[in-house]
C-alpha cells in the first residue's frame, strides 16, 4: 500500500475503528448491490426461463457488453469528468482495426495495434483539450463524439466505398483474435462468453487500483477537489490524461469484440447512443455525477442490473411494446433502492 | 509533455512498426478483391439538372448506402446532379425538402415514412413546380402529396408473402424481430406475416447495437422453445440472429428482409433461409429517372399509380443470379 496520506498515530473518534456491518454499509456499491437482489428475486419471481442456470451465460453476456466500458467511465466520474465520446469511440476502433487491415493486407493483429494507437490519441487528445482549455469535460467530448461519428462513416465509405467495413474474417491472425475477444466455453452447462471473463478480470484490476494504490488516491482526489489535489502535489493534469486515455483503451478492447464478434465486419453507424448506458451503468453503481465519489465494482452492478433488466423483461415474454418502459421503471427502482440504502448508512 | 509520455509514445511507435513489417495476410484483404470496373456507358445530352434525394435514413446504413447507389447511377446516366441529403428526425426531414425548394432543384425523391411532418413540404415543392417522386415509404399517402410516381414494395404485401412462404415451409411458431421499435414499415411486415401465418410474435431490439441484439435475441429464444423461426427485418439483424439461434442451442431457422453482400453468403450456404428483397436500388434508380424522363419527355412511371419494387425472394434456389450484384453492393 502505497498512500500519500498518512494515518494519524493517535486515534480520534473521527476515524475509530467502525464494526464491519457500518462499513460495509457506507461502501458507494451497497445500495446497487441491493437493487440488483431486488431485481434479481423480482425476475426469478416472475420469468420462469430467468432461474434456468443455462441462461445465466447469456445475462452475464448483456451486462459484459455495457460492464466493460462501464469500468474506465466509472474511474473517470470518479475523477470528475465525462467522456461522451465513449460510445463511438468504441465503433472508431473497431472500424480502424478492420479498414487498416483489410487496406493494407496486412495481418489483423496490425490493424488492432493501429486502432488501439488510434484510440489512445483519442483519449489523450480528449484530456489534452481539457486540461488545455478548462472547457467542461462534457463540452470537449461532444465535440469528439460528432468528429467521430462523421469520421466513421467518411472514412468509411471513402476506403470501401460502402458505410460497413469490408469483411477481414478470412485474414490471417482472425482466428486467434477471435479466441481472444470472441470465443466461449462451457462451465457446466452454462456457455460463458470470454468478454465476461475479461470484464472480471478489468474490474478486479480496477478495483484495486483504486483502493489500494496512489494512482487510486489521486483519482478521488482530483474528482472531490482538483484544486485542493494540485495544492497537496497531486498531478492532476496527469491523472486526468490519463484516465481518458484509459477510457481509450477500453473503447479498444469493446471495438475489438464488436469486430470479431460479428465476424470482421462493423457498420460505421453503430455506437451513438451506448455512451449514456456506460454512465447510466456508473451512476446506478453509485458513482457522483459530480466526481469524488463512487466505485468500480458499483459500475459493474450496475451494468449487472441493466444486462438483468434487458434480458429480464424478454425473458419474462412481455409485450414488445412496453420494453422501454419496463427498462426506464426498473432503472429507477434500482436507484431509487441505491439512494435509500445509502441514505440509510450514512445516518448511522 | 513528461518523460513517461514520451516514452509511451515511442514504444507505442516501435510496436507498430515491428508488427507492420513482415506481417502481411496471405488471404483476404483489399489485395485479393477484384475490383471489378463498373461500365462507364453515355451520359444523356439533355441539360445538366439537380435533383435532391432526401431519406429518413440514420447515418452509415448499408439499406440506405444501396438506395443511394441506385439514385446516382441514374443521376449520371441522366447528366444530373444529385444532392443526397437525410434526417430520420420527421421535422428535420421536412426541413431539408424546404432546402431544396429554396435552393430551386429540378426536381425531388423523397421518402414518406414520416408523412404528417413531410408532406405538407412536398405540397409546397409542387406549388412551386418542382416535380416530385416518392420511394420507399408512404404507400398510403403519396397521392395526397401530388407527386408524380411512387417506388416500393408494399409493407404489408410483403409481410404477407413472407406468412405465406412460412406456411409453405412448414414453420410453427415466429418471432418478427423489429430493430426500431415505432417504425411503420417495420409494423407493417410483421403484421403481414400475423396476416397470413398467425402465430407470430413481435421482439423489440435496437438495431444500433448488434451484440445487445444478438443477446436479446438469444434469451428470446431461450425463452420461448417453440420458436422455429426468426424473421429479421434487415440484413444486419439477420445474421446477429443466425449467431444468437446457435449461443441459445435452439434449432430456429432464420428468414429475412433485405439483401447485403454478407447476406447473400448467408443464403448460399444456408445459414439464412430466405431473404425477401425489395431492391432499394430500383427504388433509388428509378425515383431519379422518373424525374428525368418528366422533365424530358413528360412520361410518368406506373401512369399513376404505385410502382412496386418487392417483395422478390432469394434462397438457394436463385441466389446464384443476385449473388454477384449483392456482392458489388448493388443488390
Amino acid at each position: 500500500m502505497a498512500s500519500t496520506i498518512t494515518t494519524p498515530d493517535s486515534i480520534d473518534d473521527r476515524v475509530s475503528t467502525r464494526s464491519v456491518g457500518v462499513r460495509l454499509l457506507s461502501r458507494p456499491e451497497i445500495g446497487s448491490l441491493v437493487g440488483a437482489a431486488v431485481i434479481l428475486l423480482f425476475f426469478v419471481a416472475t420469468a420462469a426461463p430467468f432461474r434456468d442456470i443455462h441462461n445465466t451465460g447469456t445475462i452475464l453476456y448483456g451486462a459484459a457488453l455495457i460492464g466493460v466500458m462501464a469500468v474506465p467511465v466509472s474511474l473517470l466520474m470518479i475523477g470528475g469528468e465525462f467522456d461522451l465520446s465513449a460510445g463511438v469511440a468504441v465503433t472508431t476502433a473497431g472500424l480502424t482495426a478492420g479498414i487498416v487491415a483489410y487496406q493494407l493486407s496486412v495481418n489483423v493483429w496490425v490493424g488492432m495495434v493501429a486502432a488501439l494507437a488510434l484510440a489512445l490519441l483519442i483519449g489523450a487528445f480528449n484530456g489534452w483539450l481539457l486540461m488545455r482549455t478548462g472547457l467542461p469535460s462534457f463540452l470537449v467530448s461532444l465535440g469528439t463524439f460528432f468528429i467521430l461519428q462523421g469520421l466513421n462513416i467518411a472514412v468509411t465509405r471513402l476506403t470501401s466505398g460502402a458505410v460497413a467495413s469490408n469483411s477481414i474474417s478470412d485474414m490471417d491472425g482472425f482466428g486467434t483474435a477471435h479466441a481472444v475477444f470472441a470465443s466461449q466455453f462451457k462451465v457446466g452447462g452454462i456457455t460463458i462468453k470470454i468478454i465476461v471473463v475479461w470484464w472480471i478480470v478489468f474490474v478486479a484490476i480496477a478495483a484495486w487500483i483504486l483502493l489500494r494504490t496512489k494512482i487510486g488516491n489521486w483519482i478521488f482526489a482530483v474528482g472531490g477537489d482538483a484544486a485542493a489535489a494540485r495544492a497537496v502535489g497531486v498531478p492532476v493534469k496527469k491523472v486526468k490524461i490519463g484516465l481518458f486515455m484509459t477510457v481509450g483503451f477500453f473503447a479498444w478492447f469493446t471495438g475489438m469484440q464488436l469486430l470479431f464478434v460479428q465476424n470482421g465486419v462493423v457498420q460505421s453507424g453503430e455506437g451513438v447512443g451506448k455512451e449514456f448506458l456506460y454512465i447510466i451503468a456508473a451512476v446506478v453503481g453509485g458513482c457522483l455525477l459530480t466526481g469524488g465519489y463512487g466505485s468500480v465494482v458499483g459500475g459493474a452492478v450496475g451494468a449487472l442490473i441493466f444486462g438483468m433488466v434487458q434480458l429480464g423483461v424478454v425473458y419474462a415474454g412481455w409485450n414488445p411494446d412496453w420494453f422501454k418502459a419496463f427498462l426506464g421503471a426498473m432503472l429507477l427502482l434500482a436507484t431509487i433502492v441505491n439512494l435509500v440504502v445509502k441514505n440509510k448508512a450514512e445516518a448511522r | 509533455m513528461v518523460r513517461w509520455q514520451k516514452k509511451a509514445v515511442a514504444a507505442g511507435a516501435a510496436l507498430v512498426l515491428v508488427t507492420a513489417l513482415g506481417a502481411c495476410s496471405s488471404s483476404g484483404g483489399k489485395k485479393e478483391e477484384e475490383k471489378s470496373s463498373g461500365s462507364t456507358g453515355n451520359v444523356a445530352n439533355t441539360p445538366r439538372m439537380k435533383v435532391a434525394l432526401i431519406t429518413h435514413s440514420g447515418p452509415g446504413d448499408t439499406f440506405w448506402d444501396i438506395v443511394r447507389r441506385g439514385a446516382e447511377a441514374a443521376a449520371q446516366k441522366d447528366n444530373i446532379e444529385l444532392q443526397y441529403s437525410s434526417d430520420p428526425d420527421g421535422a428535420a426531414q421536412a426541413n431539408l425538402v424546404q432546402t431544396a425548394i429554396d435552393s430551386k432543384v429540378d426536381g425531388i425523391a423523397v421518402t414518406l415514412n414520416k408523412p404528417d411532418a413531410v408532406i405538407p413540404n412536398v405540397k409546397k415543392a409542387v406549388a412551386a413546380g418542382i416535380p416530385v417522386t416518392v420511394l420507399n415509404g408512404g404507400l398510403d399517402t403519396w397521392k395526397t402529396s401530388g407527386a408524380i410516381g411512387y417506388f416500393s414494395q408494399d409493407e404489408r404485401i410483403a409481410g404477407q408473402a413472407t406468412g405465406e412462404k412460412l406456411k409453405a415451409l412448414g414453420a410453427k411458431k415466429v418471432i418478427c424481430v423489429i430493430h426500431e421499435q415505432g417504425n411503420v414499415s417495420l409494423e407493417a411486415r410483421c403484421q403481414g406475416i400475423k396476416d397470413k401465418f398467425g402465430a407470430v410474435e413481435n421482439l423489440n431490439v435496437n438495431g444500433s447495437d448488434q451484440p445487445g441484439t444478438q443477446a436479446t435475441i438469444t434469451s428470446k429464444l431461450q425463452q420461448d422453445k417453440a420458436a422455429d423461426y426468426v424473421v429479421a427485418l434487415n440484413a444486419g439483424i439477420a445474421l446477429t440472429a443466425v449467431q444468437a439461434a446457435k449461443d441459445a442451442g435452439s434449432a430456429a431457422k432464420i428468414g429475412s428482409f433485405d439483401m447485403s453482400k454478407a447476406m447473400a453468403k448467408a443464403v448460399k450456404d444456408g445459414t439464412v433461409d430466405f431473404a425477401v428483397d425489395q431492391q432499394p436500388y430500383l427504388q433509388g434508380y428509378l425515383a431519379v429517372d422518373a424525374i428525368w424522363l418528366n422533365k424530358t419527355n413528360g412520361d410518368t412511371i406506373g401512369g399513376g399509380e404505385a410502382t412496386l419494387t418487392g417483395p422478390a425472394f432469394i434462397d438457394k434456389t436463385n441466389i446464384d443470379a443476385v449473388e454477384k450484384y449483392a456482392t458489388a453492393g448493388t443488390r
